[in-house]
């Protein structure tokens, strides 16, 4: 089986993550619409990683685990103080740095 | 064995992502990140790389999506007022850029692999392949990500410590532009 179908399923999932982020405004479905994308990414290290034959693809993935935990910590505490200060997960009401 | 598994796989992932985006709660969005992330760690395993797949379960499936839930718990009380869509272009045009990326990126999969899939060595992909190379070749990158996680668990720490009264940072919106949390209902949850 070719290694293309593996790189297609990665690149429709990354879109339809992209596609949240840009049309969602709940900042919870953002994020998760930001782990979509980090997951197709994944995909498509470890489908490479495959076709060549070479580990590096997979120990890429590790590191993309470690940032996406520490992002997503961050970011949920984040959520978590914007709500108790303001009472919205709307990120269009989230807008104190706009000029 | 391969195209089937694959085959079945991908429509669960596929149908998971649309999920995500799509639904108006967010708890079906985390059931249905549930659903990719399942199916793409049994997808590592199809792709020889088993340390992932568990690693994907333990991990995501495991400690990042409970976090999701939990502050979906947490945040859900609210009630989400919502506003309207405040810039009208910006559902059309990102459906034109997503159909311009996934074309683009469909092209490059396609076209873009000159190679045929080289054969796996004897040991690939086995923990302890991937535990020699990372303690090994990048064992550098290895402990700086231990940093990382440290400055996450601080900045979580120092981001979930209760704000002193009267010593809070962030100006709260005029009372005309935005309906706050009624009186005494912040007293009441913190």
């Amino acid at each position: 089986m070719s290694t293309s179908w593996y790189l297609l399923l990665s690149a429709a999932l990354f879109t339809l993550g992209l596609f949240g982020v840009l049309v969602r405004r709940n900042a919870l479905i953002l994020f998760m619409s930001i782990e979509l994308m980090l997951n197709a990414v994944n995909l498509s290290f470890v489908a490479l990683s495959r076709h060549m034959d070479d580990l590096a693809g997979q120990i890429a993935v590790f590191f993309v685990f470690v940032v996406a935990a520490a992002e997503v910590v961050v970011g949920l505490a984040m959520i978590v103080e914007i709500v108790r200060s303001r009472a919205t997960v709307d990120i269009d009401d989230i807008n104190l740095l706009k000029g | 064995m391969e195209p089937v598994l694959f085959g079945i796989l991908s429509v669960a992932a596929l149908a998971g992502g649309v999920g995500v985006i799509a639904s108006r709660n967010p708890v079906h969005s985390a059931i249905a990140l549930l659903a990719v992330l399942w199916s793409l760690a049994v997808l590592y395993f199809l792709l020889l790389a088993p340390f992932v797949a568990v690693l994907q379960i333990f991990l995501y499936a495991g400690a990042i999506l409970v976090l999701f839930l939990f502050v979906i718990m947490l945040v859900h009380g609210h009630p989400l007022a919502h506003t309207g869509e405040k810039l009208v272009w910006q559902r059309p045009l990102a459906v034109v850029l997503s159909a311009l990326l996934v074309l683009f990126l469909s092209y490059a999969s396609i076209h873009g692999l000159t190679s045929p899939r080289a054969s796996p060595g004897e040991n690939f992909g086995t923990v302890q392949e991937v535990g020699r190379a990372l303690f090994t070749t990048y064992l550098l990158p290895f402990e700086l990500a231990s940093v990382i996680l440290l400055v996450a668990i601080v900045a979580a720490v120092v981001l979930g410590k209760p704000v002193p009264r009267g010593a809070e940072t962030l100006p709260r919106p005029p009372r005309e532009e935005r309906p706050l949390i009624p009186a005494g209902t912040r007293e009441g949850k913190a």
